[in-house]
């Protein structure tokens, strides 16, 4: 697969013309960052010039606990995965919502009618919205939810839990009784973590 | 006829709607004018969940989004871990996992042909298909334990090796005739009963095509339902067997390989019309094909013995004895079990040929014990996402042999 991502790459840089900046290649993939403001052209460029024919995914990311992230660094973004059913290549393409700006991106819709879905669903679990959406309402979650479960801050558990009530004979809503747990705590280790490296001796001991 | 409009709630509780699925018909007469599915009824959150558990703590929840090919979820999950730790799987692993894939494969078609022909009014090929999921659930039973939610896969390779023995039926009711009849198959190891299954397997396909290919009134009901162009099909994101139906060859098995794929002899039927009827064709001939592939793999699988897990010890935990002895092998173990491993950072996205279609892990990783995000791409979301664009201007009746030939499963489309 090797030699179709270096045609993949001589293509992009045709096309963008930046020279091969903003690409990222990792795993045998590339991943493409674009600004918002350019993505409805640079994806309608992909779409008819590259015959990226398909839009396989849209999928929001929350970078608020990612480790070692850059503290300026923006806290959304929006992942699209493209495929080119015609010279079988795939691209992913990423586009950071600058923080302190509206909490939208361009709706590819237009381009990609299979967009649809997936962005009423990035739409509800992140809040993110997309201009130019035909029909952006909430798909996956429940009448009347509130929140948007999938950000960083969002409790697994939730913030509400329902059960039929006896006496009023309905359904009511209340808190979560549950108390968070983490049986096993999320821990990152350093990428040198397990080298033979002796470790330095704690300051506390003697040195010998 | 005129201006009036009849509002529909087709579901959630409709059996053709194939699980919770609510959607709100506007009907003129009986013509659909508007469709709106309403999805989510059985939204659980898989991926936050997902987020807050080990690598291996997750893996279980893929069976649970499509339930009725479980392997295949598992499959797209352990690729990606594979991907960001960057380790090989052994090949015997991989023989399986192709083979229990195609099983899976099988398992998926018969339930979809069943309930899709129960929809339309056919009531044997349910009990026929009942019949061949339930070799397969013996199969994986015998291989790991569980008939349904088999956890299998494991990044780095599969749980264990199969069995040497197939397990026999015991009754004290039934005669000794009787129960040497159903034990016939069932006297060598796991594996002789796979190869006597797929051996079998095209004249039971035989007997779905008997039953349905040139009825009349099955073709009535699928023939120019539903037509998907191809232009129209790749635009609206389509994959797998719908994409095909349309005259699409994209098949990921032979276009994007992943295991050993790329060593087998296979075929990819296609169809021309992008009908109801052709997505049953198309699928009919995949379980053939299936059944090509499983064959393959048993016999490669008869010949060739091997390690079927990774033997990094960072992945992988260590054989039991060696747990007695060794002191490397104990740490490994409880640092295994109670931390789990943890992945370099960066991101991957891995794509399956699941029964459905591509069924794709977008995984991110920050470097810790458990995904930074993971998305889930299935591919009967995309698929019923369609609906709304395709019912329009067809009968009430025909939105059934929609959903049925789109083969949605909601524990996929919810996540």
């Amino acid at each position: 697969m090797r030699p179709s991502l270096q045609q993949l790459k001589k293509a992009l840089t045709g096309i963008l013309g930046n020279g091969g900046a903003g690409f990222i290649e990792a795993h045998h993939e590339l991943t493409l960052e674009v600004a918002a403001a350019q993505l409805p052209t640079t994806m309608r460029r992909l779409r008819d010039e590259l015959s990226f024919d398909a839009l396989i995914d849209v999928a929001g990311v929350d970078y608020r606990d990612f480790v070692d992230r850059d503290p300026e660094a923006p806290r959304f973004a929006v992942v699209y995965h493209l495929l080119s059913t015609r010279r079988n290549w795939r691209l992913r393409v990423r586009v950071f919502i600058e923080d302190g700006t509206a909490l939208a991106v361009p709706s590819m819709v237009p381009l990609w009618p299979s967009a649809n879905w997936m962005e009423r669903e990035c739409f509800d679990m992140f809040g993110i919205a997309f201009d130019g959406h035909p029909d952006l309402r909430r798909i996956l979650t429940d009448y009347g939810f509130t929140g948007y479960p999938f950000r960083k801050d969002f409790p697994l558990s939730g913030h509400l839990e329902m059960r039929y009530d006896s006496e009023q004979k309905r359904i009511v809503y209340e808190s979560v009784t549950i108390v968070p747990r983490d049986n096993v705590p999320r821990i990152v280790r350093g990428p040198h973590y397990g080298d033979d490296t002796p470790m330095s001796p704690s300051p506390d001991e003697p040195k010998g | 006829m005129g201006e009036y409009r009849y509002q529909l709630n087709f579901g959630p509780q409709h059996p053709s709607a194939h699980g919770v699925l609510r959607l709100v018909l506007e009907l003129d007469g009986e013509v659909v004018v508007r469709a709106d599915p309403h999805i989510g009824l059985l939204h659980r959150g898989t991926e936050k969940l997902i987020e807050h558990k080990t690598y291996l703590q997750g893996l279980p929840y893929l069976d649970r989004l499509d339930y009725s090919s479980m392997m295949a979820n598992e499959h797209a999950f352990c690729l990606a871990v594979e991907k960001l730790l960057q380790i090989d799987v052994p090949v015997r692993a991989q023989y399986l996992r192709v083979m229990f894939d195609e099983l899976s494969r099988v398992m998926n078609h018969m339930l979809w042909i069943g309930t899709c022909a129960l929809d339309l009014g056919a009531m044997t090929a349910f009990l026929f298909g009942a019949r061949e999921r339930e070799s397969v659930f013996d199969i994986f039973e015998a291989t790991c334990g569980a008939r349904m939610h088999p956890n299998y896969y494991r990044p780095g390779g599969v749980y264990r090796d199969l069995p040497d023995r197939m397990p026999q039926y015991k009754s004290s009711l039934r005669s000794a005739e009787e129960l040497a009849q159903m034990n016939a198959n069932r006297q060598g190891s796991v594996l002789d009963f796979i190869d006597a299954f797929a051996k079998q397997l095209p004249s039971r396909v035989d007997d779905f095509e008997t039953l349905l290919t040139d009825n009349r009134i099955w073709k009535q009901r699928t023939v120019g339902i539903g037509v998907v162009s191809a232009e129209q099909a790749v635009a609206m994101g389509c994959t797998g067997s719908m994409l095909r139906a349309s005259g699409i060859a994209w098949d990921l098995r032979k276009k994007q390989p992943y295991a050993v794929y790329d060593r087998l002899d296979f075929d990819i039927p296609i169809g021309t019309a992008g009908d109801c009827y052709d997505r049953y064709l198309v699928r009919m001939e995949e379980c053939r094909q299936s059944a090509r592939l499983i064959r393959q793999c048993v016999d490669w699988l008869r010949v060739n013995s091997g390690s079927v897990m990774t033997d990094d010890r960072k992945v992988a935990p260590p054989p039991r004895a060696e747990i007695k002895t060794d002191m490397e092998a104990l740490i490994h173990h409880f640092k295994l079990f109670t931390e789990g491993f943890t992945v370099p950072a960066g991101e991957v996205y891995a794509a399956v040929e699941h029964p459905k279609g591509e069924f794709g892990v977008y995984m991110i990783s920050d470097g810790g014990n458990k995904p930074y995000r993971i998305k889930l791409h299935t591919p009967d979301f995309v698929h019923l996402s369609m609906l709304a664009t395709m019912a329009p201007g067809h009968m009430l009746s025909d939105v059934v042999a929609l959903i049925g030939t789109y083969d949605v499963v909601f524990g996929s489309v919810d996540r």
